[in-house]
């Protein structure tokens, strides 16, 4: 039909006085303030070591005492070594022993080993979490009913619960199946994975504007549907911090659980362990330090990276 | 979907409608009282008034998004919630309401997607439409990177989508500047005489509700109320053109429509001209 091309040629971009498009800066200012947040960790991290060093040569060898109460540390060798002394450490054998391997390999594989305990707690959180929220959204009532229980559970004590997770795991076995105290770690960091993610679904899903709900409405749509095509999709920008703070979590419970539980294998154990050694060796109980901040780094950039891919969902939200 | 459009079965009627929003305290406010309304099919209906005078709730009712307190509501002679269930009706909301994860063509595709129109069938059917509100070049541009016109236009779009035979929009130019708005205006008044499609409009500018309507329905506040109806008369939609803004019949009819309107503050008893059509 020429006359109807005809008829709306006139009206598009320049005659309709609208704007220019807005498109061509979109790239450089995502990538700009993701590059400066960079230089600004990597600047903070920097700050922070030469803090370190700056204080240890300054400061007092007893540390600051102000009336009895020691308000900065002492800066011996063995309470604050060099940080080229936590670093040297890192690429020695772990013990004198001929067959010991170098520190660094034995804090990797606790590092990794805890990275799967936390993987599967987080999962497993994740998935409660989420289908908490669901439910909760569903129902008017589950939510009252539940939501309180949710804050509530977080008011316990990860030491109360430990040793009851374990004493039922220990009880639990159905013919091939029996528990492993790495279940009970795992479980323990779920426990803490969950909360995140059901809170800030639930605020997700009820996100949506009213106005995308009426439309919805409109469309004579059913609740999986509304769910798929609206609820999700927005929920996506409060999903997102809650899987990040729900990563970390799962890391600190995992951690935190192997040491209450006495798992042998991972960074809390190893925290323990090198603790003792503290006294002749300064350096070493640093290096399962770094290990579990890596593999904290590690489950925040996993959930950065589903954060990319869904980068689409968060049109919009202002970068942070 | 276009249903076959027989003359006597009216693509809208509100029969002595009442809708009472219950208050926690007191007995409520009355956003409609008795209000009865028929629009024809291919017809195009204007509703203007005061802010709170009812406007919205009427139409979210005609769209059963709501329902009313007591009368009825029939779309092509099927309960309001059939109509909807049916998908008789598109709407177009004051806010573009467009989803911001999806592009030009994807919101536009979203009704036909909800309702397992096919991919091929809705590609086909987003790149008409948007050629249809001229905007061939933004088809996968994403909802932020347009002018709040071109959303507005998006959204209208959508509301094209399944082909309705009767289209509810809501101050849809509400949120445009004056050069735009009429633009907008032109370009409706081209789409309603292409579709062939019954619409009602709320608006709040005297001369779009003139300019667009066959008829303009006048309402009046607290209780909200039909005060009177004015036909335009001003011929068929599809010979309606830029030069009808200076036609004499126009004016008159604006000035009906005013006289109506201000009829509030010069005391004129709401309740003497309910229901009267100015014809
Ligand atoms: N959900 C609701 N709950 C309670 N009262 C409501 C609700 N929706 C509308 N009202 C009341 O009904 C009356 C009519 O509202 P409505 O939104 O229909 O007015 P309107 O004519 O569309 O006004 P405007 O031109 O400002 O959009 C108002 O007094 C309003 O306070
Ligand atoms: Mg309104």
């Amino acid at each position: 039909m020429p006359t109807q091309t005809e008829r709306t040629a006139p009206l598009n971009r320049g005659a309709l006085g609208v704007p220019e498009l807005r498109v061509p800066h979109r790239r450089s200012t995502v990538v700009r303030p993701r590059l400066r947040a960079g230089v600004f960790g990597l600047a903070g991290l920097a700050l922070l070591g030469l803090v370190w060093e700056l204080y240890k040569t300054v400061g007092p060898a007893d540390g600051v005492v102000l009336g009895g109460v020691t308000v900065l540390p002492r800066t011996t060798d063995l309470a604050m070594p060099h940080l080229a002394v936590m670093f040297e450490r890192l690429f020695e054998p772990v013990t004198g022993a001929a067959s010991a391997l170098p520190l660094w390999q034995a804090v990797l594989a606790g590092s990794l080993f805890t990275l799967g305990i936390a993987a599967v707690g987080w999962l497993v959180g994740v998935t409660v979490g989420l289908a908490l929220a669901l439910l909760m959204q569903r129902l008017r009532l589950a939510e009252s009913a539940i939501l309180p229980w949710i804050i509530l559970s977080q008011t316990v004590p990860l030491i109360a619960i430990a040793p009851l997770v374990r004493r039922w795991g220990a009880q639990l076995q159905f013919g091939e199946f029996t528990w492993e105290s790495w279940m009970s770690v795992a479980l323990i960091a779920s426990y803490l994975a969950f909360f995140p993610v059901s809170i800030g679904a639930l605020r997700g899903l009820g996100s949506p504007d009213a106005n995308h709900v009426d439309l919805m409405r409109c469309y004579a749509v059913g609740w999986w549907k509304i769910l798929w095509r609206l609820r999700l999709p927005a929920s996506v920008g409060y999903l997102l911090p809650a899987l990040r703070l729900a990563a970390v979590s799962a890391v600190v419970g995992s951690v935190v659980a192997e040491v209450s539980i006495g798992l042998r294998g991972g960074i809390g154990r190893l925290i323990v362990e090198y603790a003792g050694a503290a006294g002749g060796d300064p350096g070493k109980p640093w290096a399962p330090i770094f290990g579990s901040i890596l593999v904290g780094l590690v489950a925040a950039g996993f959930v950065g990276l589903i954060g990319l891919f869904l980068r689409r969902f968060r049109r919009g939200e202002v970068s942070t | 979907m276009s249903t076959s459009m027989t003359n006597d079965v009216p693509a809208v009627r509100v029969q002595g409608v009442t809708r009472i929003f219950a208050a926690r305290k007191g007995s409520g406010v009355t956003a409609l009282d008795d209000v009865s309304l028929t629009v024809a099919p291919g017809e195009f209906v204007s509703l203007i008034g005061p802010s709170g005078c009812g406007k919205s709730t009427l139409l979210r009712l005609v769209a059963d998004l709501d329902v009313p307190t007591s009368g009825s509501i029939e779309v092509f002679g099927k309960p309001a919630r059939q109509a909807r269930i049916d998908q008789d009706y598109g709407i177009a909301f004051q806010q573009a309401g467009l989803l911001p994860w999806r592009t030009v063509a994807g919101n536009i595709e979203l009704p036909l997607e909800l309702h397992g129109v096919g991919k091929a069938a809705r590609r086909a059917r987003a790149a008409e439409l948007i050629a249809l509100v001229g905007l061939a070049d933004f088809a996968s541009h994403y909802p932020d990177q347009l002018s709040g016109g071109m959303q507005q236009r998006v959204a209208i779009a959508r509301s094209l989508a399944e082909s309705p035979s009767l289209l509810l929009m809501d101050e849809p130019f509400g949120a445009l500047d004056e050069m735009t708005r009429e633009r907008m205006q032109n370009e409706l008044v081209r789409i309603c005489a292409e579709t062939q499609a019954a619409v009602v409009f709320v608006t709040h500018s005297i001369p779009e509700a003139v300019f667009l309507s066959n008829r303009v329905v006048v309402m009046s506040p607290r209780p909200g109320r039909i005060r009177s109806i004015v036909s335009v008369g001003l011929g068929e939609m599809s010979g309606r053109g830029e030069d009808l803004r200076e036609d004499e019949g126009f004016f008159h009819a604006l000035s009906q429509v005013r006289e109506l309107l201000h009829g509030d503050e010069a005391g004129i008893n709401p309740t003497g001209v309910r229901g009267v059509e100015t014809r």
